[in-house]
């Protein structure tokens, strides 16, 4: 059997997963991201075993032991129109139920979980935790 | 019209054109605007005029994003940069406004100066929470109108 031998190369299966998580490009559904990030959970973790809108719920209300949680700026009812803890700026809803708007553009998807999981636990969230907050968001009602 | 007579209208049209020029600065109204800065500076706060400070001080803003008083505002370096070139364009000139170091609007001296009147009170209320918060007081501040006109002070 002829074998193509970049496939086998870790270069290519990086450049792969980086497009795996670049994508959906341009306009998405939230769907969307939840499968982006699936792929990338299961990459993370060969033991990933599905999202969970209640790791997600609690991953939002905690504070991680530092001065900020999600609900400090979207309240703890993410279908509710939120404001910035310290700056007092008024911030739509983030629940794609009450805002049709969210989590429809990957740039700023990306762009907002990278700052806020800076700024709530002092790091970047790891796909599994993006998908269990995104499934949390997707379970909540207007 | 003789020639002094011509003389003097011109006098009296560049001292009310330059009366007029003043009065709008001391007017605070700034009306450089880009529809990045305002998307992208505008997410958290107000966006600031770039009139506030100098250039040197938003460069120092601009490179330092990911740490931005105490929180990561980082952005794409693209976008970064263009709004960077725009924040530089339009920076301070005046020179009240250019002798600072400060990186935040609200430790310039001309901006203590000027809030010096308004009450310990009022910056700790929960209607302003943060001398960040401009438009607490200066209702159309989103419009770049900081006149003093437009000012209410939140009960």
């Amino acid at each position: 059997m002829h074998r193509i031998p970049a496939f086998r190369t870790p270069a290519v299966l990086v450049a792969a997963l980086t497009l795996s998580i670049v994508a959906p490009a341009g306009v998405a559904a939230p769907a969307d991201f939840l499968k982006t990030y699936e792929s990338a959970a299961r990459q993370e973790s060969a033991g990933f075993a599905g999202f969970s809108a209640q790791r997600g719920a609690a991953l939002f209300k905690a504070t991680h032991g530092r001065a900020w949680s999600c609900a400090s700026c979207h309240t703890p009812n993410p279908a509710a129109a939120g404001r910035h803890a310290k700056t007092d700026k008024p911030i739509a809803a983030l629940a794609p139920a009450a805002n049709a708007e969210r989590f429809t553009r990957a740039d700023k998807v990306e762009k907002w979980f990278r700052r806020n999981c800076n700024d709530v636990l002092g790091r970047e969230c790891t796909a599994r935790e993006k998908g269990d907050v995104l499934a949390y968001l997707m379970s909540v009602n207007k | 019209m003789n020639a002094a007579n011509r003389i003097g209208l011109l006098v009296v049209f560049i001292a009310g054109a330059s009366w007029t020029a003043t009065a709008l600065a001391d007017g605070h109204r700034y009306r450089a605007s880009d529809p990045t800065w305002k998307a992208e500076c505008g997410s958290c706060h107000l966006a600031y005029p770039p009139a506030l400070l100098p250039a040197a001080s938003w460069r120092a803003v601009m490179s330092g994003l990911d740490k931005h008083f105490g929180t990561d505002a980082s952005i794409e370096p693209a976008t970064r940069d263009k709004i960077t070139a725009f924040l530089e364009q339009n920076a301070a000139t005046r020179r009240k406004y250019v002798s600072t170091s400060e990186l935040r609007i609200t430790e310039t001296a001309w901006f203590r100066h000027k809030h010096d009147e308004v009450p310990s009170a009022v910056w700790k209320s929960a209607k302003v929470k943060s001398a960040a918060n401009c438009a607490a007081c200066h209702t159309n501040a989103d419009a770049g109108d900081y006149s003093e006109h437009n000012v209410r002070i939140p009960k």
